[in-house]
């Protein structure tokens, strides 16, 4: 099993004769994704890749299931064709788009809670549940995906889209191999953060032990560490938390959109603390994920 | 993007928030007309972009004029957090009988806006929530539904604040919440409020950040406080950051820039955002003296590879560069070797020598390796770790 989708899931494109899309979704279907309709607005009728391409999500979903919507249009449109996901009943909506003002992204959020549908990202890669199918840009193309990604019992969230490649890689060289790899996005407000996803790995039989990968900024890592010490969880966690030469830098933005240090909770070295002493395995260097994953998974010590 | 604290009041003001008589000065002589025009007491204040302005010697009060001249002389000038003071705020000193914290900003784990409101204003919030989290509100409201007051009335009466001060509070915080929402702001910040003893409330101090996101669509805002539609800078740029700049935006494919000088000697090209920041911060944790901070990412030209590459090279003071990214998805490894070597070579330096890593795997690594072991490189595979590869080059200094 996997998380958010598996083999047979059904992708909608929106945007999907934009540059960008047009590539992913020929890494897509090389990989063996099914993605089954694709929407831009006046080019209904024609195809890319063979994938039908609509006007509207209406017409989409009209003639096929959709069980997951890629959001790749520019930002000024990402807000309107999140709402058209939403409303035409997509469970699950995937936005890639990057640079969306975070008053747009909290509306599709409030959306998409009263309609019970899920949102990954804005500013993200999507996800991959390896030999099964993958959802957005993450890996690249097939033959690359197929060197960084293998199946097996490790979940990834990660909120940078390169590093997920990167840890999974790292893993899989480690004879680790994932259920499902998520790059959350690095937006400061994003649909599903650590802590939103974290009871889907709990549930999934297949996974036996969680890694992360943050980054300065924001309140999710110490919300994630309140969890845990309240709640418990079955699953290990393993973190890294990259950028702790900001703490020095407070107000200045690195990498994603979420990085910057704002307060003191927004520091690494707080972050890392706070889930030192919720019982996560904190990596100090990225290359100790491997070897704290294994030693993990030996411990099979059930924490809830 | 931070406006300053005069940008945020007269933004603020204008939106039906009360401020305190103001005057911006840039120069101690007219310290003394603006103190005459909001009358003594006045309080002097720094104008950066930056906090820790107490601290630094950066807020002062005078009694008359002329002390006020004196006074804005030791200002002006002055470093707070690496930045000059170029202005001063100039306001009537105001008598407080009572400091309130009003602030709203968006709660990542919730995914909503959120009012937070304090009776314990004018000292560090986290450190209140942390010794006093029962002198804390915190109210979410929608972004997507018309906006209401009563949510605001909430998140005053909670704290037991009553009769005629929950009304005017209540306003006050409405008023905050509606022009964060409207203008796209990711913080909107009143610390304190002051109550002052007629029971009239006053901004003394504000600080407002506009998503930089959103700079297209709120042009009219920058206007208003007389800023160009570009917005500005969180830092100013150093020479060798400005170039860098320059390199990036020559070209829109691809990013190979957002640069930031260190003083070292081992000058980096690394990407995409959260690699950068692992191996940037293997750099430092394993002993490094590192150049700059950059970061490439999506699929930048050759030409603009090289640019980059040929500018931190020929920084002084650097000896050798690392090229190290995360296993790329979308990223051509070749033509960002062939633009890394072809930088070193325009630089009059020979890439073997001066490469002491070199770790992209991914896209296209088949053909980038084979022209990297042509120029004498030996290029480090997905097999080696982001700071192992780090490691490696700092050994090879």
């Amino acid at each position: 099993m996997a998380i958010l989708a598996d083999a047979e899931s059904q992708i909608l494109v929106q945007g999907i004769t934009g540059r960008e899309a047009v590539s992913f979704v020929r890494d897509s279907l090389d990989y063996g994704a099914k993605v089954a309709a694709g929407v831009t607005p006046g080019r209904g009728g024609s195809d890319v890749h063979g994938v039908p391409v609509y006007d509207t999500v209406k017409e989409a979903v009209k003639r096929h299931k959709i069980d997951v919507a890629v959001v790749a249009v520019p930002a000024g449109f990402a807000k309107d064709a999140a709402f058209e996901a939403i409303e035409n009943g997509v469970p699950l909506v995937v936005v890639v788009t990057e640079r969306i003002p975070r008053r747009d992204v909290a509306q599709v959020l409030e959306l998409a809670d009263i309609q019970r549908a899920r949102v990954i990202g804005p500013n993200t890669m999507g996800f991959i549940c390896p030999g099964k199918t993958k959802v957005g840009s993450v890996g690249g193309p097939a033959r690359d995906t197929v060197k960084a990604f293998t199946p097996g019992p490790v979940g990834v969230m990660s909120r940078s889209g390169g590093m997920t490649t990167e840890v999974c890689n790292l893993l899989t060289h480690s004879g680790l191999g994932q259920s499902t790899a998520i790059s959350v996005g690095g937006d400061a407000v994003i649909g599903s953060t650590f802590l939103d996803l974290l009871p889907l790995f709990e549930q999934d039989p297949e996974t036996k032990v969680v890694v992360t990968f943050s980054e300065p900024g924001g309140n999710v890592e110490a919300a994630l560490a309140r969890y845990l010490k309240t709640k418990g969880t079955r699953l290990p966690i393993v973190s890294f938390i990259a950028g702790s030469f900001m703490d020095n830098m407070p107000g200045v933005r690195f990498g994603h959109a979420g990085s910057i240090v704002e307060g003191k909770q927004d520091t690494v070295a707080e972050k890392a603390r706070r889930l030192r002493e919720a019982g996560v395995l904190v990596a100090d260097d990225l290359s100790q994920i491997p070897d704290l994953v294994k030693k993990a998974l030996k411990q099979k010590t059930p924490r809830k | 993007m931070r406006f300053y604290e005069h940008e945020s009041k007269a933004i603020l003001g204008k939106r039906g928030v009360p401020i305190p008589k103001g005057a911006l000065i840039r120069s101690a002589d007219e310290a003394v007309g603006a103190a005459k025009s909001v009358g003594c007491p006045v309080v002097l204040k720094a104008q950066v972009l930056t906090g820790g302005r107490m601290k630094a010697g950066g807020v002062k009060f005078a009694e008359t004029p002329d002390e006020a001249a004196q006074r804005a002389s030791q200002i002006l000038g002055l470093e707070i957090r690496g930045q000059k003071t170029q202005s001063i705020l100039v306001e009537s000193k105001a008598q407080v009988v009572k400091e309130y914290y009003l602030a709203v900003t968006y709660d990542p784990v919730a995914k909503r806006p959120v009012a937070i409101f304090s009776d314990m204003g004018g000292i560090d919030i986290e450190e209140v929530a942390e010794t006093h989290p029962e002198h804390i509100s915190r109210t979410h409201f929608s972004a997507l539904l018309p906006f209401s007051d009563f949510r605001m009335k909430e998140a005053v009466a909670s704290l037991s604040v009553g009769g005629r001060d929950l009304s005017t509070l209540t306003g006050i915080l409405s008023r905050l919440a509606q022009a964060f929402l409207t203008h796209d702001l990711t913080l909107a910040e009143i610390n304190p409020l002051g109550k002052l003893q007629d029971g009239s409330f006053v901004a003394l101090d504000a600080h407002i950040d506009l998503e930089d996101e959103a700079i297209a669509r709120q042009k009219p805002l920058l206007t208003e406080v007389g800023m160009g539609p570009e917005g500005r800078q969180a830092k100013e740029r150093t020479p060798f950051e400005a170039k860098a700049a320059e390199i990036d935006s020559s070209d829109y494919r691809g990013v190979a820039g957002r640069v930031v000088e260190f003083g070292g000697s081992l000058g980096l090209i690394i990407g995409g955002g959260g690699a950068s920041l692992t191996a940037f911060d293997a750099v430092r944790r394993h002993g490094g003296n590192p150049a700059n901070y950059c970061e490439i990412g999506g699929n930048p030209s050759v030409r603009k590879v090289a640019a980059l590459t040929k500018l931190i090279i020929s920084k002084p003071g650097v000896n050798k560069i690392a090229v190290v990214m995360n296993v790329v998805n979308n990223t051509r490894v070749d033509l960002v070797a062939r633009g890394v070597i072809k930088g070193v070579i325009e630089a009059g330096y020979n890439p073997g020598e001066k490469i002491v890593a070199f770790r992209i795997p991914g896209a296209w690594e088949e053909e980038g390796f084979r022209l990297l072991r042509k120029y004498g490189v030996e290029p480090l595979d997905r097999k080696v770790s982001i700071d192992q590869a780090i490691v490696g080059a700092i050994n090879k200094m």
